[in-house]
């Protein structure tokens, strides 16, 4: 990392011009940014702490949260296995069409989230491909739990990937190809070496994608046929008692998603901190003659 | 030196199994789909249903809106990265972790606070609307949303170049006697570019697909401010799959060659500006 670089004095700007640029990105941020973050807990908290306590208490708002909390507890573990394995291959073998392939992984990402519900619709709805098929099995998929996290893991599909991808490509695979020569099994390897090395990396795409799936509303909303206390999550009960005009319940419940949100922010940059911190140590280390 | 010899690790076969018989169940069979369903209906059905008037004015409001958005960031996004990258200043810290809340926010508690904020009684509709504007519920709420939800992608996009920018081209440049100004025009800002447009472009892809922050602000009038992706969702409500497959399919193009172009512009910049240096 580069910040903090000293500057030649001919290079530092004037005053005349830092001032006023510093001034106006800030007030821009303070709209954009910080404006809006406080104002969720705000609104959310506007009536008192025991209105909020009542809104979050409430059955339908606590079966949303249950709900969630069941959808990215299937849906990170599943993009975490994919992720790690998409990153191995990605990143410790040389293969035709590996530019294609990382291009695909990043597909969902330019899939707009309502789009990704709808593809699900097609294929598993009462008149898509398989829908007949399903439907004489009594099978239920669309407006019920493994729609909700279809569409989740479509949306949420490259983050684990895209957060390891560079990592591992610049810790390169020296300490591994030491464990295979000492005679360690390819699962030991992959324990004792890859895992270590990679951990903050991992544990901040995982943050990343939890916040992701539990945060999740377009894709959602366009499967789970909005069914209360039955297939309404977190972010479809925001919209449904903001829609009631419920707004301070409303915001209780979003006030939960933002916390979520702060957390992911907060322990994004204390990784990114300690992995820097790492890779320099290492650097420095190898610098030495 | 390498004290090891080369050997291929394991897991080849098993992790390319899995990436991609997991990437076409989740990903590639289900877009496959989308493109069958719409096909299904024949080229006239199909062409009618994704230019009906309704089609055209939500392209116009998704399109138009994630441009005004894209520009927006692009003057305030990379003001805000400079200044992050190179002035100190109380608070840089904090602000530069909060460039990633939009990321990190769910799109609906980004929709509803910026609604709440806008409205003709919001702390700042309040005023906005004293000026004689609207925000909430006109197509400008539209074009607030999406600059909170595509603010990131430009700041993350230009920050790292900044940060590597090397110094010595600048200070050439001041010992030949160029002023700052100067420098900024032609010297970083020409760096810049290819950054800034990859960060717009990924704001674009973004911002017409964006849904959940939208809905609440946009007051969703057919014709007036209704975006493509909620007319997908009203088609779907209306039961006619075939036309939300083929608006979705009409969106999905436009990202792919959005994300296509830029990809190509970049490698283009990038080859003529080694070519420079070469000569």
């Amino acid at each position: 990392m580069k910040r903090g670089v000293a500057r030649p004095p001919a290079l530092r700007d004037p005053w005349w011009l830092a001032l006023p640029l510093i001034l106006v990105a800030l007030a821009f941020a303070a709209l954009f940014l910080l404006l809006p973050l406080v104002a969720v807990f705000g609104y959310a908290f506007e009536k008192g702490w025991d209105v909020f306590v009542t809104a979050i208490g409430d059955p339908d708002a606590r079966e949303a949260i249950r709900l969630t909390v069941q959808v990215a507890a299937i849906s990170v573990p599943a993009n975490l296995v994919f992720g790690i394995a998409a990153a191995w291959l990605v990143t410790r073998f040389e293969f035709r069409g590996k530019g294609l392939l990382v291009s695909l992984i990043d597909l969902p990402f330019a899939v707009s989230p309502v789009i990704a519900g709808l593809v699900y619709v097609l294929l598993f709805g009462l008149h898509g491909w398989l829908g007949e098929w399903l439907a004489e099995r009594d099978i239920h998929v669309i407006f019920a739990l493994p729609g909700i996290v279809l569409a989740t893991v479509f949306v949420t599909f490259p983050i684990v990937a895209r957060e390891l991808i560079p990592l591992m490509q610049a810790q390169g695979d020296e300490e591994e190809q030491a464990a295979r020569t000492l005679g360690a099994s390819g699962f030991t390897m992959f324990w004792r070496v890859t895992l270590p090395k990679i951990g903050w990396g991992l544990l901040y795409g995982v943050i990343l994608c939890n916040a992701r799936a539990m945060g999740e509303f377009g894709a959602v909303s366009v499967v789970s046929g909005h069914i209360r206390g039955l297939t309404n999550t977190m972010p479809l009960h925001v919209e449904i008692l903001y829609n009631e005009y419920q707004s301070t319940a409303a915001f209780a419940v979003a006030a939960l998603l933002a916390l979520l949100a702060l957390v992911t922010l907060v322990l994004k940059h204390a990784i990114g901190w300690r992995i820097a911190r790492t890779t320099s140590d290492e650097s420095s280390t190898e610098a030495r003659p | 030196m390498r004290i090891f010899r080369r050997q291929a690790l394991p897991g080849f076969g098993l992790t390319l199994g899995l990436v991609l018989s997991y990437l076409t169940l989740i990903v590639l069979l289900p877009l496959a789909a989308l493109v069958l369903k719409s096909a299904s209906i024949g080229p006239h059905e199909f062409w009618a249903a994704a230019t009906s008037p309704r089609a055209l004015a939500a392209y116009r409001v998704t399109f138009g809106s994630a441009a005004l958005a894209g520009l927006v960031n692009l003057v305030f996004g990379t003001l805000l990265a400079w200044v992050l990258v190179r002035y100190r200043f109380p608070g840089r810290g904090f602000i530069d972790a909060l460039v990633d809340l939009p990321f990190a926010l769910p799109t609906a508690v980004a929709g509803i606070t910026l609604t709440a904020l806008y409205a003709g009684n919001g702390p700042l509709g309040r005023w906005i609307e004293a000026a004689g504007y609207k925000v909430a519920y006109t197509p400008n709420g539209i074009v607030v949303a999406l600059v909170f939800v595509s603010l990131p992608f430009i700041v993350r996009s230009v920050q790292p170049v900044l940060e590597s920018l090397e110094a010595d081209v600048e200070e050439a440049a001041a010992t030949l006697g160029a002023g700052r100004l100067t420098i900024l025009a032609k010297v970083i800002l020409p760096a810049l570019w290819p950054a800034i447009l990859a960060g717009f472009a990924l704001a674009f892809a973004r911002s017409i697909g964006e849904y959940g922050s939208v809905i609440f602000i946009a007051g969703n009038m057919p014709m007036v401010s209704e975006i493509a992706p909620l007319l997908i969702v009203a088609k779907l409500d209306q039961r006619d799959y075939a036309g939300a497959a083929a608006i979705a399919v009409v969106i999905l193009a436009v990202s792919f060659a959005v994300l296509l172009a830029i990809n190509l512009v970049q490698l283009w910049l990038v080859r003529r500006r080694s070519a420079k240096a070469v000569r």
